[in-house]
């Protein structure tokens, strides 16, 4: 089998810390990541080739640097990776990042799976695993925390809000997974080794059948006009020590405004 | 028909979610704003109202469609059936609730028929001087709201959070029905619906609740949450957690609030024994009304709290639970 895994690098926002009088992220000196959902993905695809030898192939679009993205998933375990990386790119929203996954995936052959993080930490917008699909023309589903392979497809576990479905996929198709799907390992020693050493194949624009219209921001039918950072005021009143006895009093009060009590 | 506003409605299982009243009734003032009118496209087999109910939230137009394959969700099929119907009826917008379906359909939607699509909406307005959609959505944890919009393409899509808009007071007001039969190949899927299993009580969704007690990694052991769930019950409410503890096992991933769980907005959140990590105020920071209890002065979570308690959970929980009671009993 063939299992491509998408990921993403992304910002480092768990150890994010605020400035406290503006309310915003600070930004500076934070480290990228793997996008944390995608290392789900790549743990899943190791799982399923302990049971179903198959070759896995890691797909990032980003900066050069998402290099190192790369190098993380092949200590992981991922037996190949492609950085998908060009200036054109730069600005794609989530339509224009799925055509260019979309023309990557066809150019890189035959596949049977193509697993992904439900959304990245820092967009969140989770469009790009069902964006793919659609362009691919295969059938997929989202919020995935079981797969179970068949001899012609995967049963699957989708959790939504009022519970779970099962649902059959044949091949090949997309998943996108949820954190409670496994536990992500950590690169053990030979997997880090085989890292270092590691090129991934590079693909630019050049390679890619999309006209330059369709690029980047150019060719992003969407535009952000407009980033406000938000502040939600609120009259925080602070009870420590003695005082906490007339917060609970003060509480209550809320409660019954609330007509909770 | 002219130009039009299309809502994408919600019927689960037979029950139309409240999403779609909700969508309705923001679709009605931007329709008023355009000049346009609101169509909403229902795909069932069963249905709890009648569609012409829809009228009296502001819908002009509801456009049905009505099949078997369609009780449980397929998104193969609602795939297939919208992107033919956003074709034909041609929308100047279309709207859909940002539940576990609509983030499942759209996105492949707007890959099909190659348009925009703005995942989340917390704001939608119109563009005075363009009569484009302006599309806010929170971005990176919310500590950035971005207002997008779809210059070129058309029609201009969004899926919108549950619960961002009320639901309108239902006035009498009349419009048009139509049924729609579409070719049976509309209805097959090489995707197939094997089962579902409801959510058993303590998992219901926490996003419905009004009330949500949630845990951290200060609750110290698992058993703790049993003191939340007295206090959410005595508030007729649910259990949150923060992150580390459903890495913990302490509790389920269906309670997890923040970026790499739920985000909820109840009337009352209660954070105890949590510190506010980015992740988890991503998660809970627009609820209507806050409640930390923490030992640590400096953490996180008392500068998005309306009430704040610094001092031991272990102490203050019980004399908050108590004075609850007491409160209940007369």
């Amino acid at each position: 089998m063939k299992i491509i895994v998408l990921i993403k690098q992304v910002p480092d926002t768990d150890n994010v810390k605020l400035d406290t009088k503006t309310g915003t992220m600070i930004r500076e000196g934070l480290g990228t990541i793997i996008n944390p959902l995608d290392l789900n993905a790549i743990e899943e695809a190791k799982k399923i080739s302990e049971i179903i030898p198959s070759e896995i192939n890691v797909i990032t679009m980003g900066p050069p640097a998402a290099e190192e993205a790369i190098k993380e998933a092949i200590a992981m375990g991922a037996d190949k990776g492609y950085l998908v990386s060009d200036r054109k790119f730069a600005g794609s929203d989530s339509w224009a990042t799925s055509m260019v996954l979309a023309e990557t995936i066809k150019k890189t052959g035959n596949f049977d799976l193509i697993l992904a993080g439900e959304k990245a930490i820092d967009g969140e917008t989770g469009q790009v695993g069902p964006e793919v699909a659609s362009m691919l023309d295969i059938p997929f589903s989202t919020y995935i925390t079981n797969i179970s392979v068949k001899d012609n497809g995967v049963e699957v576990v989708r959790t939504v809000e009022d519970g779970y479905q099962n649902q059959f996929l044949p091949f090949p198709c997309l998943l996108t997974v949820l954190s409670n799907i496994n536990e992500p390992s950590i690169p053990n020693l030979e997997g880090k080794i085989k890292a270092r050493k590691y090129i991934s194949d590079k693909i630019d624009s050049s390679k890619l059948k999309i006209e330059d219209e369709y690029l980047g921001l150019k060719g992003s039918p969407t535009r952000v006009v407009k980033i406000s950072t938000p502040k939600i005021q609120r009259q925080s009143s602070i009870y420590k020590g003695s005082e906490i006895d007339d917060g609970i009093k003060d509480l209550i009060k809320e409660l019954q405004k609330m007509a909770l009590i | 028909m002219g130009k039009n506003i299309l809502v994408l409605g919600e019927i689960r299982r037979g029950k139309i979610l409240n999403v779609t009243y909700e969508l309705i009734g923001k679709a009605k003032e931007l329709a008023v704003k355009k000049n346009e009118k609101v169509s909403v496209l229902l795909l069932f087999d069963s249905i709890d109202k009648k569609p012409e109910y829809l009228f009296g939230f502001g819908a002009d137009k509801v456009i049905c469609i009505k099949n078997k394959s369609l009780f449980f969700f397929n998104q193969e099929i609602q795939i297939s059936v919208i992107s033919h119907m956003i074709k034909n009826i041609n929308p100047e917008i279309v709207l859909c609730g940002a539940t576990s379906s609509g983030r499942t359909i759209l996105p492949a939607v707007a890959g099909k028929i190659n348009t925009g699509l703005t995942a989340d909406c917390t704001g939608l307005d119109i563009e005075e001087s363009s009569g484009l959609l302006l599309q806010t959505r929170p971005a990176i944890g919310g500590n950035i709201m971005a207002t997008i919009k779809t210059p070129n393409h058309r029609p201009q899509m969004a899926t919108v959070r549950p619960k961002t808009f009320s639901i309108p007071q239902r006035i009498d007001k009349s419009g048009e029905i139509e049924y729609i039969n579409l070719d049976k190949k509309f209805f097959e899927s090489k995707i197939k619906n094997l089962s579902f299993t409801d959510l058993n009580s303590d998992e219901k969704n926490i996003q419905d609740l009004d009330v949500i007690v949630s845990g951290g990694k200060g609750l110290k052991r698992a058993e703790t949450f049993k003191t939340l769930y007295n206090l959410a019950e005595l508030l007729n409410g649910g259990v949150g957690a923060s992150r580390p503890t459903v890495e913990a096992k302490w509790i389920k991933y269906p309670h997890q609030v923040g970026l790499s769980g739920k985000v909820v907005s109840p009337k009352l959140y209660f954070a105890i024994g949590i510190s506010g990590a980015v992740q988890h105020l991503a998660g809970m920071q627009t609820s209507e009304f806050i409640v930390a209890i923490n030992k640590d002065p400096d953490c996180p979570i008392f500068k998005v709290c309306d009430i704040g308690f610094v001092g031991d959970l272990f102490q203050v929980l019980p004399k908050l639970i108590t004075a609850i009671k007491e409160k209940k009993r007369f």
